[in-house]
C-alpha cells in the first residue's frame, strides 16, 4: 500500500488517536459526577475518531475519509449544544449536575 | 523535520487530553481541551487535511469550546464536591482502560490493509489540486445530501438548545406583534377641545391613553377614575 502524504507511518497516527480514546473514556470513568467533564471526554473520543479519519483519508488518498470527518465534527457540535443546554436546564432546576442524581425518572 | 513535528504535537496533545480529565478546576480541564484543539489541528495540517485543520479550530476552539468556558463559568455549582468519588472510580476507570488500550493497540500491531484498498477509493484524491478545492469539489458534488443534512442536524440543535433554555420571566416587557399590528389610531390619540388657559387637571388630558397600553390594562383604569 502506498503511503500518502503522512509525515510519520499510519501507525503512529494510529497509535495517538488510540491513546486519545483510552483517555477520554477513562475521564468518563474519573469524573462520574460531573457531566461537563463527562461531555469533555466525549469531545476527545471523537477528537480521536477524526485524528483515525485524517490519518486514513491521508494514507489511502481517498478524500471520503476527509468528508466523513467533517460530519463528526458537525454532530460533535450540535451534540455539546444540546447537551450543555441540558445541563444549564438541569442545573437551574435542581441546584447542582451530579449526574448520579439524575434517576428522576427511575429508569 | 515534519516528524518531529508530528511528535511534539501528539505529546502535547496527549498531555494535555490527560491534564482535561484529571484537573481539579473545570476552568482548567476547558483551556487544556482548546490546547488539545490546537495540537490535534497541526497534526491535521501534517496529513495535509488543511480545511479541517481551520474548521477544527474555527468550530472547537472559537465555538465549543467557548461555549463550555461559558457554562462552566456560569453555573453556580461547586466542583469541589463534585471530584469526591475520583479516588473510588480510578481503578475501575484504570482498568477498563487498560483493556481496551490494550486491544487498540493488539489492533494496531496487527493491522495490515488488504493488497487491494487502493482500488477501493470512493473518491480518490486530484493531484495537482490544494485541499480545501478537492474537499469542495467531493462535498458539493458527491456528498451533497449529507451535507444538507448536517446543515439540518445544526439547525434542529440550535432550535433545540434555544427551547431548552429559553424561559419567560415575570416583570419583562414583551412585544406584542397583534397588538401592535390591530392598534388603531383612536385607541392613543383623542381630540379635545380646549379653552384657551386651561391647564392640564382643567381639561382632563391623560397621558398615555388609558387604552393605550392594555398590558396594564386594570391599573390604568382606575389611574383614570382617580384623577377624573
Amino acid at each position: 500500500m502506498q503511503q500518502g502524504a503522512l509525515p510519520v507511518s499510519l501507525g503512529s497516527y494510529l497509535a495517538v488517536a488510540a491513546v486519545l480514546l483510552v483517555l477520554g473514556v477513562f475521564g468518563i470513568f474519573l469524573n462520574r459526577k460531573n457531566v461537563i467533564i463527562i461531555l469533555m471526554s466525549i469531545e476527545l473520543i471523537l477528537l480521536a475518531v477524526n485524528i483515525n479519519l485524517v490519518a486514513f483519508s491521508a494514507a489511502l488518498n481517498d478524500m471520503a475519509g476527509q468528508v466523513l470527518a467533517m460530519f463528526v465534527l458537525t454532530v460533535a457540535a450540535a451534540e455539546a449544544a444540546i447537551g450543555l443546554a441540558i445541563v444549564v436546564v438541569y442545573s437551574r432546576n435542581r441546584g447542582s449536575i451530579e449526574v448520579e442524581d439524575v434517576n428522576l425518572m427511575k429508569g | 523535520m515534519s516528524a518531529l513535528f508530528f511528535y511534539l504535537f501528539s505529546a502535547i496533545l496527549l498531555a494535555s487530553a490527560a491534564a482535561v480529565v484529571t484537573s481539579r478546576n473545570p476552568v482548567h480541564a476547558v483551556l487544556f481541551l482548546i490546547l488539545a484543539f490546537f495540537n490535534a489541528a497541526g497534526l491535521f495540517l501534517l496529513a495535509g487535511a488543511e480545511f479541517l485543520a481551520m474548521i477544527l479550530l474555527i468550530v472547537y476552539v472559537g465555538a465549543v469550546a467557548v461555549l463550555f468556558l461559558f457554562v462552566v463559568m456560569m453555573l453556580d455549582v461547586d466542583f469541589v464536591q463534585l471530584r469526591e468519588g475520583v479516588q473510588k472510580y480510578a481503578p475501575v476507570g484504570a482498568a477498563v482502560g487498560a483493556v481496551l488500550f490494550g486491544e487498540l493497540w493488539a489492533v494496531v500491531l496487527g493491522w495490515q490493509a488488504s493488497p487491494g484498498a487502493d482500488s477501493l477509493q470512493s473518491s480518490p484524491t486530484p493531484a495537482n489540486m490544494d485541499n480545501t478545492h478537492a474537499l469542495g469539489q467531493v462535498l458539493y458534488t458527491d456528498y451533497v445530501y449529507l451535507f444538507q443534512i448536517a446543515g439540518l442536524i445544526l439547525l434542529v440543535a440550535m432550535i433545540g438548545a434555544i427551547v431548552l433554555t429559553h424561559r419567560r420571566r415575570e416583570g419583562t416587557r414583551r412585544q406584542n406583534i397583534t397588538m401592535q399590528q390591530t392598534r388603531q389610531v383612536s385607541d392613543t390619540l383623542e381630540t379635545l377641545q380646549v379653552r384657551r388657559g386651561a391647564g392640564v387637571q382643567e381639561t382632563g388630558i391623560l397621558r398615555p391613553k388609558p387604552d393605550a397600553l392594555p398590558a396594564d390594562k386594570e391599573h390604568q383604569h382606575e389611574h383614570a377614575v382617580g384623577d377624573h
